[in-house]
């Protein structure tokens, strides 16, 4: 019964897995068929790639998209981890319950509510103050605005579960509560830090539909140019253009994941390796056990 | 130890605040205003609320017109009731599917569970709008599926999925699985195995446990999953416009088309404003379990 119901949860589960990457791997044959049709092979080839090169406006838009996700990603960091900081650090603040909602809210807000209501603000700011023009800057502060929720998120669970008592025995040693946080601490939370810019840069990069609201006439970044073709049907040079952003984005998160379990192992390490010095020498066998 | 309160920590607090505070919080109240405007040929499209007369009086001018449009032109309402309930059906499909799959993660050796997640999570952070359309290369009349089945000799005609409501739901299901693995893996990770041991030891079919004993503890999981998915999954614009067809009509369609197509920004603000009311209940659930998870 136990082994039967196990075998179940497992095909279930293999099942689940393949519905996620199958159409992916599908679309990657696709690229590399050399007939334009979806449903003829017409032999192997790269040519939709080479034709990638030569598509300006494409280009132009992979350049845009590329700058908002850079620009984006790191505005967002900077806030998120504040108000992880601050969330995590700070039990009683004024504003603590509105900081909350604020970094929760966007996480499940609808992309379509947040985009028209953001496009509003510009406008009427256009009106008040003359700025922000739209363009690069209204997509660049609306994707700051639902990143920082995916900044906070990440950094927070990592900043609670790291041990406070060393940020504490460094000011006790005189540093400041600036200096001991920046020397300590930071290097604790920063594996989660860099995971999290990842995270935004490829969140950033995917925005359709924020971008389309705010961008305004003049600028178009890459999803919505890949939009507006898929919208006439499927075409070569898409599929080719998805397979290198997918894979692209595939080996980054893979790093990333990659680099956090290794700084966390190597961390495990060196913590377990000053417990046992410590047990060798002259401390009292209480302090030694590990947390 | 407590630590004292300095002044320095505003730099901390204030920059996030102020900012979450201008650009997600203020522009709902932009978009509430001028869901009381008319929409007029000229730039900003819609007409001003507050304006001076000629003699210097301040003149507010409100129209209630927008939402009397949305009550009264049927689109509104069927496009709302659409969404609701293929968000609804495509949740519970997904907690379905969803929960054996947290479930077997959960049960797997402590080495593998890493690996199974970076599998779960790796398509949520590639991109949305391009597995949407992988997904359309599948679906189509001759896609991956018709092309295979036709080969089988299983059909003799292609089935017909783009354009009807199953296209919709296989995309929601596709896109938005992971959102609901994720959060179940999390508490059914947390449970302890030596409850469901002391239920059998007491005489506790599987079933009995799991329904008294697993189902239970896992209930924050499966409502804030239910959440993750059913919210965004209401205002789904990208998957009801590229794979569904006219008869599709889900709301985020409706406001997009509102305002691109027919250049009415007030009655896209009014859209979008009547449909956060209708979110207020879900979104205040799962914030109310969020936080308690986060305290927890």
């Amino acid at each position: 019964m136990e082994r039967r119901s196990s075998a179940a949860l497992f095909t279930v589960l293999f099942f689940g897995i393949a519905l996620l990457y199958l159409p992916i791997l599908v679309l990657i044959g696709y690229s590399f068929n050399a007939s334009p049709l979806v449903n003829v092979w017409g032999g192997f080839s790269t040519a939709w790639y080479a034709r990638l090169l030569h598509n300006r406006p494409l280009l132009e838009a992979a350049l845009l998209s590329l700058e908002v996700a850079v620009a984006a990603s790191s505005g967002a960091v900077v806030l998120g981890t504040l108000a992880a900081v601050a969330l995590v650090r700070f039990a009683r603040f004024p504003g603590r319950l509105l900081l909350t909602g604020m970094v929760n809210a966007p996480l499940v807000m609808p992309e379509i509510i947040t985009g028209i209501t953001q496009l509003l603000l510009f406008v009427s700011m256009v009106q008040l103050f003359s700025w922000p023009h739209r363009g690069f800057t209204t997509i660049v502060l609306s994707h700051i605005t639902f990143c920082t929720a995916y900044v906070t998120i990440t950094v927070q669970s990592r900043l609670a579960a790291a041990d406070r008592t060393l940020e504490e025995a460094a000011q006790d040693l005189g540093a400041s509560p600036a200096r001991a946080f920046l020397e300590i601490t930071l290097p604790i939370i920063a594996p989660a830090i860099i995971s999290s810019w990842l995270l935004c840069f490829t969140l950033s990069l995917d925005d359709l539909v924020i971008s389309s609201f705010v961008a305004g006439p003049g600028a178009s970044t890459l999803p919505m140019v890949i939009y507006s073709k898929v919208k006439l049907g499927v075409s070569p040079d898409i599929n080719a253009l998805a397979s290198l952003i997918v894979c692209a984005v595939g080996v980054c998160i893979i790093a990333a994941g990659w680099l956090v379990t290794r700084s966390d192992r190597r961390r495990a390490l060196e913590t377990q390796h000053a417990v046992a010095e410590h047990a060798a020498g002259r401390a009292p066998r209480s302090l030694t056990a590990p947390s | 130890m407590k630590p004292t309160w300095r002044p320095g920590r505003w730099l901390i607090i204030l920059p996030p605040l102020i900012f979450l505070f201008v650009f997600f919080l203020i522009p709902f109240a932009f978009a509430f205003k001028i869901s009381f405007a008319e929409a007029a040929p000229r730039v900003p499209p819609f007409t001003d609320i507050i304006s001076f007369t000629r003699d210097h009086h301040l003149q507010l001018s409100l129209t209630l017109g927008n939402y009397r449009y949305l009550l009264t032109d049927e689109v509104y309402g069927v496009a709302y009731l659409y969404s609701l309930r293929t968000a609804f059906f495509s949740t519970l499909i997904c907690l379905l599917l969803g929960y054996p799959m947290a479930y077997a993660i959960a049960r797997s050796p402590h080495s593998t569970q890493g690996l199974l997640l970076l599998i779960i999570m790796l398509p949520f952070w590639t991109s949305f709008l391009l597995r949407v359309y992988a997904l359309e290369g599948i679906i189509r009349d001759n896609g991956f599926l018709n092309t295979a089945l036709l080969h089988l000799g299983l059909i003799s005609h292609p089935l017909r999925i783009m354009r009807t409501s199953l296209a919709v739901y296989l995309g929601i299901i596709y896109s938005y699985l992971p959102f609901m693995v994720l959060p179940l893996f999390a508490t059914l990770e947390k449970l302890d195995p030596t409850l469901l041991e002391a239920a059998a030891d007491l005489g506790s079919t599987p079933r009995r446990a799991f329904l008294d004993i697993t189902l239970p503890l896992s209930l924050p999981g499966v409502i804030a999953g239910s959440m993750l998915v059913f919210i965004p999954a209401v205002g789904e614009f990208v998957i009801p416009s590229l794979l569904g067809g006219p008869n599709q009509l889900m709301i985020g369609r409706v406001l997009w088309d509102e305002f691109f197509g027919n250049h009415d920004w007030p009655v896209a603000s009014a859209v979008a404003i009547a449909f956060l009311l209708l979110l207020v209940g879900p979104i205040a659930i799962y914030q109310y379990y969020n936080v308690r998870q986060l305290e927890a």
